[in-house]
This record gives C-alpha cells, sequence and structure tokens, in this order.
C-alpha cells in the first residue's frame, strides 16, 4: 500500500529537521531513504509512523489521511537501529505481542509466530531471552515482531546500523529476499550509499531536511540531479568545471590536446583495481582508479608524469 | 594485605557503628528471659501501638508507590515547565527534619491553622488524630520509590515503548506490559525503603499525634514514652519488635527477588 508525505515540516527548536518534503512511495516498493545524519531521513520515517508529530503537511497511508493518528491507528510496522527487544519477553513472546494485543485465540497466535520464526529463521531459538541472542538474530526477532500483524507498510530505521559488516551484508541481502515473497511496501532508511543501492527499487537522497533527488539506483550513480548527489553516492573528483569519478578518469602517456598535465604521487594496489592518486600542475588533487591491467600496461609509477582527461564527466 | 585492612576496617566500622548497638537491644530485651519481654509487648497500650504502626504504613505505603511512579514517569517522560523544581521539591523531605514536618502540618491543620477550623466545623479531625499520622509518615517516607524509579526509567529509554505502540498498544497497555515490569525491581526496593521509613517515623509523628496512649502512639512513640517512664523492659521489648518488622520487610523483598533475570 501506497504512502504519500505532503509538505512536511518539522523544526526541532531551531533546528530544521525537514523543510516542505513531499514524497511518493508506490505500493509494493521497497525504498530508501539516504542522507547524512541530520539530513532528516529518521525524522521523515518517525513521522509517517506517527511517532513524531509533524509542525506542518500531510501524511497518507494507503490513500487515507493519517496525520492526526496515534501509531496505534496506522497499521505500520517499526523495526529500530537497536532493536527495542521487550527484555523481559522470550523471542516467541516479542513476536506474539501485536497479536495478543488484538485478542487473537491463543492457537492462531501460536501458528502464526511459528510461521514468522521460520521466516526469518529463529525456529529453534523461540524460548530464548533477548539478552541470549546475537545482534543479527535480535534485529531479525524486531523484524518478525512488526510483520507478525501484517502492517500496511514496513518501516525500517537504519536496521543494520548497530552490526558488523559481515552481518550487515547477509541481512540486506536477505531483507531484499524477504521483500520479493511479501512484497509489502517497506521504507529503509540508511546512510550507506552501497546498501540503499542494493536493496532498493528506489533511492530518496535528503540533505538538510529536503529531498534532492528522487531515482533508481542505477540512475542515481549515471545522472545524480546534483553536486551533492555525485558525492554522496560515490567517490568523485573535481576537474575544471566538471565532476568526474575515478574511474571516468582516462590516463594516457601523451598529449592529446584535451589533456591535462599530471604527477603521479602514488599508486595504490587494491587486487583487481589500482587507485592512482595525482596532483595537476595547478596543485589540484586527483584520484583515478584504472584496472591491473592497465596500470601494468603504461607502467605508472610515483613520480612520473601522465596526461588525464575525463572520460565522462557531468556539470552542474 | 591491603585487602584485608580494607575488610577489617569496613567490618569493624559496621558492627561498631550498626551490630552492637542492635545486639544490645536483641540481649537487653530478653536479659530476664522471653517471659517479660513477652509481656511488655502484649500490653494493651503495646498491641495498640503495633496496630497503629501497621496501619498507617499500609496506608502511606501504596500512597507513595503510587504517586512515586506517576512522579517518576512525569520527571522522567513528560517535559513540562517548573520540572526541576518539581525535581527538587520531591527531595524535601529528606533534607528537612521530621520535626520540622510535624510543625508545619501543626501549622496548616491546627485550631489556628489555615485548613483547621473549616476542616473541625465539618467534624474532621486531623491534628492528634489519625489523618495527620499518616500525612506526616507519608510526606517523610515520600521521595524512595521516585528516587529508585526515575533512573531506571532513564536507562530502559522510550524505544520499546514506541516498538508496543506501533504494534498496537494502548498508553495504558504499554504502561502495564512493558513499562511496568522493566521498573518492578526498582518499584520493589523503593517499596522496601518507604515502609522501612514509615514504621521507623518518629519526629513528625510526635509532633502532631498528642501522644495518646492507647490512641495515637505508635510502636516508636510507646518505646519512647516507656523509656522516659524508666519501664526499660518495655522500651527494649517494643525495639526488638520495630526491628523484626524491618528485618522481615527486607526478607520479603529477598525472597521475591529472583536470582539472575534473564534479559
Amino acid at each position: 500500500m501506497s504512502i504519500t508525505v505532503r509538505e512536511v515540516t518539522k523544526r526541532f527548536g531551531d533546528f530544521v529537521a525537514l523543510d516542505g518534503v513531499s514524497l511518493e512511495v508506490p505500493t509494493g516498493s521497497l525504498t530508501a531513504l539516504l542522507g547524512p545524519s541530520g539530513s532528516g531521513k529518521s525524522t521523515l520515517l518517525r513521522i509517517v509512523a506517527g511517532l513524531e508529530t509533524p509542525d506542518g503537511g500531510e501524511i497518507q497511508i494507503a490513500e487515507e489521511d493519517v496525520t492526526g493518528h496515534r501509531p496505534q491507528e496506522r497499521g505500520v510496522g517499526f523495526v529500530f537501529q537497536h532493536y527495542a527487544a521487550f527484555k523481559h519477553m522470550t523471542v516467541e513472546q516479542n513476536v506474539a505481542f501485536g497479536l495478543t494485543i488484538r485478542k487473537w485465540p491463543k492457537d492462531r497466535i501460536r501458528h502464526r509466530v511459528h510461521e514468522l520464526l521460520e521466516l526469518v529463521q529463529l525456529e529453534g531459538l523461540a524460548k530464548r531471552y533477548p539478552a541470549q541472542l546475537s545482534g543479527g538474530q535480535r534485529q531479525r526477532m524486531g523484524l518478525a515482531r512488526a510483520l507478525a500483524v501484517e502492517p500496511k507498510v514496513l518501516l525500517l530505521d537504519e536496521p543494520f546500523g548497530a552490526l558488523d559488516a559481515r552481518v550487515r551484508k547477509e541481512l540486506r541481502a536477505w531483507l531484499r529476499r524477504l521483500h520479493d515473497e511479501t512484497h509489502t511496501t517497506t521504507v529503509i532508511v540508511t546512510h550507506d550509499q552501497e546498501e540503499a543501492m542494493e536493496v532498493a527499487d528506489q533511492v530518496v537522497v535528503m540533505n538538510r531536511g529536503r529531498i534532492e533527488q528522487v531515482a533508481e539506483p542505477r540512475e542515481l550513480y549515471e545522472q545524480p540531479a546534483n553536486e551533492f548527489v555525485m558525492s554522496f553516492v560515490g567517490p568523485v573528483n573535481r576537474l575544471g568545471d566538471g565532476w568526474v569519478r575515478p574511474h571516468d578518469v582516462e590516463l594516457r602517456l601523451e598529449p592529446n590536446g584535451a589533456t591535462k598535465e599530471a604527477m603521479i604521487e602514488r599508486v595504490l594496489h587494491l587486487g583487481f583495481e589500482v587507485r592512482v592518486e595525482l596532483v595537476l600542475q595547478d596543485g589540484h588533487r586527483l584520484v583515478a582508479q584504472v584496472t591491473r591491467d592497465d596500470a601494468e600496461q603504461l607502467e605508472l609509477h610515483e613520480g612520473q608524469i601522465v596526461f588525464v582527461r575525463p572520460s565522462r564527466e557531468r556539470v552542474f | 594485605m591491603a585487602r584485608l585492612a580494607l575488610r577489617f576496617s569496613v567490618l569493624g566500622y559496621l558492627a561498631l557503628l550498626l551490630l552492637v548497638p542492635v545486639g544490645m537491644v536483641f540481649w537487653r530485651a530478653f536479659e530476664h528471659g522471653l517471659a517479660p519481654a513477652w509481656d511488655a509487648v502484649t500490653t494493651p497500650q503495646a498491641r495498640h501501638a503495633f496496630w497503629l504502626t501497621t496501619l498507617i504504613t499500609l496506608i502511606a505505603v501504596p500512597l507513595n508507590t503510587v504517586f512515586g511512579v506517576i512522579a517518576a514517569l512525569a520527571i522522567v517522560r513528560r517535559p513540562f515547565r517548573g520540572k526541576g523544581i518539581v525535581n527538587a521539591i520531591v527531595d524535601l523531605p529528606l533534607a528537612l527534619s521530621p520535626v520540622v514536618v510535624g510543625l508545619a502540618l501543626f501549622a496548616l491543620y491546627g485550631r489556628n491553622g489555615w485548613l483547621g477550623p473549616w476542616l473541625s466545623d465539618h467534624g474532621i479531625r486531623v491534628i492528634f488524630a489519625l489523618p495527620s499520622m499518616i500525612l506526616a509518615t507519608a510526606f517523610v517516607s515520600l521521595p524512595f520509590v521516585v528516587r529508585e524509579v526515575v533512573p531506571v526509567l532513564r536507562e530502559i529509554g522510550t524505544e520499546q515503548e514506541q516498538a508496543a505502540s506501533t504494534l498496537g498498544a494502548s498508553p495504558f497497555q504499554i504502561f502495564r506490559r512493558i513499562t511496568l515490569p522493566a521498573i518492578r525491581w526498582a518499584v520493589a526496593y523503593g517499596v522496601v525503603l518507604t515502609t522501612a521509613r514509615c514504621l521507623g517515623e518518629f519526629g513528625a509523628v510526635s509532633v502532631v499525634s498528642g501522644r495518646i496512649e492507647g490512641r495515637t502512639e505508635t510502636l516508636t512513640l510507646h518505646v519512647q514514652k516507656s523509656f522516659e517512664s524508666f519501664d526499660l523492659v518495655g522500651a527494649y521489648s517494643a525495639s526488638v519488635v520495630l526491628g523484626l518488622m524491618a528485618i522481615g520487610t527486607l526478607l520479603l523483598m529477598t525472597l521475591f527477588k529472583p536470582k539472575e533475570e534473564a534479559g
């Protein structure tokens, strides 16, 4: 079910967290809100859930205006960065919480909880307490708990932010598979561009309480709307008036009219790719990324003079 | 060596200051055998004093428990004007001498006080009667539940409560199923401290009760009166009863507390 955000504003004292934000999240999509800390992405998510009240604007969930509704009445599933596990309840009781509140009969609850624990691969741990689980397991429990009540939309606030890199990658792929199975409209907040690009159909880039761009991951990378988006979704160099990605910097041994002279400061071998740090004649620094084969062919080494040219650049 | 010295100095201090004097009370009470002690605590006056102390405690403790939890929730969870002042006022009973508390109540509810005449016109007697004794006891034992619960509420934060609200729980359901279980041991400990304070209250009650034997005399007042009238066995025996009540309260708490809470 879709989410519509219309002209939403939120201030915390003098700080403007959201400055007239409008957004459309289509039914069944997985949308990522991507931005640096303080960009307003978490505030927006919490306003959609009703955990925060907007100063102005409107929120619709499944075409119903829910702006004045309490979180209880919105039918959202919310997953917190630090899990928000009910510490005095077992895994089973945590997952069953929303159903117990809805006064489902006991055997139906048991059945549903079993189903969900299977879905999040925690069948064997039903009787454990949250303190006896790893971070990854706790977050999967949090997901099962949110999904138990069959929410209209699933909202995840930096769900993998507190986990180590390996578990984070695993859970990311798993979340994508889960979404492909359930098709619940999902919004995930993250500050990790790789996570957003990998998991989402639609990425919303936010900065200083505003939306900079809404696009599919590929479009975001290839056609960034402005400097901020370009530099946020990947490494970037300034070259003259334009912006260029390191893998779009071409290195030649001879000048060809369009090139600029540069000296190699460092050559870093990172496996398949080689990162070349350069300094231009005007003192400006630049990073180029080439394949190992190209680096060998050009015999790149420190102190060498080369000629650079952007093979693809963007001017804003 | 240093650790041994530390242990002995702590034990020595506790023994000298607490154990030996309290032990002396027990010893003195039973110096002439069990019978005189038993007789002393079963006189009508002593029994009435015991009953009165129990009654006052049973009223003041639940009052301060309910108020304490509500006040702690207000202090931690709700931003409101004058929060700092509320926070400071809660500690007032700890700083103020109980005698002053008694005098303050006397000034308000006494014959020449603001509320005294109006209340007595309506047939309600406060000073020199049970109501003022309950007020005085509740006053001096007010901070304990608040002070135990506030830090725990701060520590657990609001995320669990928010999670419960997105899952459909009403504010009352959230309190009963999430907040209360999380703070229950702080509440229990606060109740124990409050009870101990109520049982031992002397100064404020001494001022407002009028100390009428068999009517407004609590156990602590009874100890004092026995002591003043050279009934030493009576004073020591009543003290032993007070001591046993306090120890019983502490034991109840240890009995109910689970070994190690999962979670």
